[in-house]
């Protein structure tokens, strides 16, 4: 059995400086999401369990040949990419056909994973695209997944409950960070990396754009960061400010 | 009349949404149509709010299951001729809304969390950048899927002149099977309610410090919240209490932040919050700049003087 899971190249958010309430992308680093990096661990957890198979597709800008070492390197054995340099930021509607056209070309796929949200938009809208266009169940929010069989089990968690989930295989899940702790690859993993094998998919990136971005500005923001030096003198100004009802 | 259509499964969502699509229908001509699937409870508070309601009663239809839910609300649209899918963005409905769009052939946003309408163009406002920014956007596809934060609105009032019609709808079925709906473990807080919350970062070293904030938090009125990484890595709060992008979003009037450094995935949690009090050991904590006021202490020792002072 193959185990997909499908990451997002983005920029490392800690490195995004404002500059005139705009974003600064130059020379920023690209990674993959904190929650894509949960999604990969589940993968890595159940191939073990399993004895599968695990590929991670990706579809983003040529840096991303260099960036998926690292899913490469935490434990997938294989990559599916789809490279252009005019992708950029991509629509939800975009990456999920593109993502779904190469899983298609897998075989034998049991499970396709996903993280919640990406780390930069957190739209959460490519898992549930991908399951659509491929017909399959899906369950979001996991915090826990298991196979036995072919039947996976799925414990999600919604805000007011929890939820046990079972289908066939295949299946669409979405992981919450909660699922687990993904592992710091090795060095000698990270050296593996770049020899794992990289399928280069050549697909047609245009899209129709459903989606139009009026402005995109750093929200203002205008803190007094006044310095208090000790808690006495803390409590008397928020009791000033009417803050505490004591 | 072209129509937009609301759906939540929670009822105080589908008010906001009914508000939210009021918003909208005023300056265009549509009309608003509320769905509710398996609730006749839920049909009969819509009615109450003077939506046109249209009630889908049927076992077989399981709110778990996204693809067949995705398929009655497509046939719905459809059948009303709605342009329009108004959708809750907790997180069944954020769920709902990829696997909607999709069918649908729409353009999707989720995490909406305002919007206004310019000349029939519906602008939204969502964060973007792990919230390092906020866009306005809008969507240009005719059909739209829009999912709206919860509380972004406020509920509809009461009004007259609601209705309720009985639908049906095929259902499709994906193959997902509820085993089991059980209570969350862990503490049911709302954090988002609070008024006052206090704040615990990584900064807070050591978990015997949770017993003096928990008190503390209790003698202000307030509740207490955390980061994400005091969460999911320390393991010391449940995911209810996190603040930040993948967490809770929270406007309390005072937040008392104990050591946090302060990225934005964190901030945007925060950031809309009245006042903002940053206790610190690190005088160049990012957390600082985003703060009314700044304490930079050592925080396992200001600890008992706030216990003091606020016990």
């Amino acid at each position: 059995m193959n185990i997909v899971v499908a990451m997002k190249q983005i920029p490392d958010l800690q490195q995004i400086r404002i500059r005139n309430r705009k974003p600064i992308l130059d020379d920023v680093a690209l990674t993959f999401g904190n929650i894509d990096k949960n999604a990969l661990e589940a993968g890595v957890q159940l191939k073990e369990a399993t004895g599968s198979n695990l590929i991670v597709v990706s579809v983003g800008t040529e840096a991303l040949e260099d960036t998926i070492k690292e899913a490469l390197a935490a434990g997938a054995d294989e990559a599916y990419l789809v490279l252009d340099d005019e992708i950029g930021d991509m629509e939800s509607s975009s990456s999920a056909r593109l993502i779904a056209e190469a899983i298609k070309k897998i075989d034998d796929v049991g499970i396709i994973l996903f993280g919640e949200g990406s780390g930069d938009n957190y739209s959460g809208q490519v898992g549930s695209r991908v399951a659509a266009i491929l017909g399959l169940p899906q369950a979001g929010y996991a915090k826990s997944i298991n196979i036995n069989g072919n039947i996976a089990t799925v414990t999600r968690s919604l805000e007011d409950c929890e939820e046990v989930l079972e289908a066939e295989l295949p299946i669409v899940v979405s992981v919450i960070a909660d699922i687990n702790e993904p592992r710091i690859p090795s060095v000698t993993q990270i050296l593996k990396a770049g020899r794992k094998p990289k399928e280069m998919l050549e697909l047609d990136v245009t899209g129709d754009s459903m989606l139009e971005t009026i402005s995109n500005l750093a929200p203002e923001m205008q803190r007094k960061q006044i310095e208090i030096e000790t808690i006495e003198k803390l409590l008397k100004v928020l009791e000033n400010e009417g803050l505490l009802r004591r | 009349m072209a129509a937009i259509l609301i759906y939540s499964d929670k009822t105080k969502l589908a008010f906001e949404l009914l508000n939210a699509a009021q918003l909208i229908g005023k300056n265009t001509d549509l009309t608003i149509k509320a769905v509710s699937i398996n609730n006749d409870e839920q049909a009969e508070e819509l009615a109450a709010k003077g939506a046109e309601t249209y009630k889908i009663i049927n076992p077989e239809l399981n709110l778990a299951d996204t693809g067949a839910m995705a398929s009655a609300l497509l046939q719905t649209a459809e059948k009303l001729d709605a342009d329009i899918v108004l959708l809750s963005s907790n997180r069944r409905g954020k769920e709902l809304a990829g696997r909607l769009a999709q069918v649908f052939k729409a353009g999707c946003l989720t995490d909406v969390k305002s919007m206004q309408t310019e000349n029939g163009r519906i602008e939204c406002v969502r964060n973007v950048l792990g919230g390092a920014t906020v866009a306005i956007q809008e969507i240009i596809s005719d059909k739209k899927v829009i999912a709206i934060s919860p509380k972004a609105f406020p509920a509809a009032a009461d009004e007259v002149g609601g209705t309720i019609n009985e639908y049906v709808v095929n259902i499709i079925p994906s193959g997902i099977k509820l085993i089991e709906t059980r209570a969350k473990a862990g503490d049911s807080v709302d954090i988002e309610a609070a008024e006052i919350l206090v704040v615990v970062g990584q900064g807070v070293e050591s978990q015997e410090s949770l017993p003096a904030i928990m008190e503390i938090a209790k003698n202000l009125g307030g509740e207490v919240a955390c980061s994400k990484p005091v969460a999911t890595d320390k393991k010391w709060f449940g995911e209810e209490r996190i603040l930040g992008l993948s967490g809770k979003i929270c406007k309390p009037d005072l937040a008392i932040i104990l050591g946090v450094s302060g990225q934005v995935q964190f901030t945007v949690g925060i950031r809309d919050a009245k006042t903002i009090v940053s206790i610190n050991n690190d005088e160049k904590a990012y957390m600082n700049q985003m703060a009314d006021y700044v304490l930079i202490a050592d925080i396992k020792e200001v600890l008992p003087e706030l216990q003091k002072a606020i016990g």
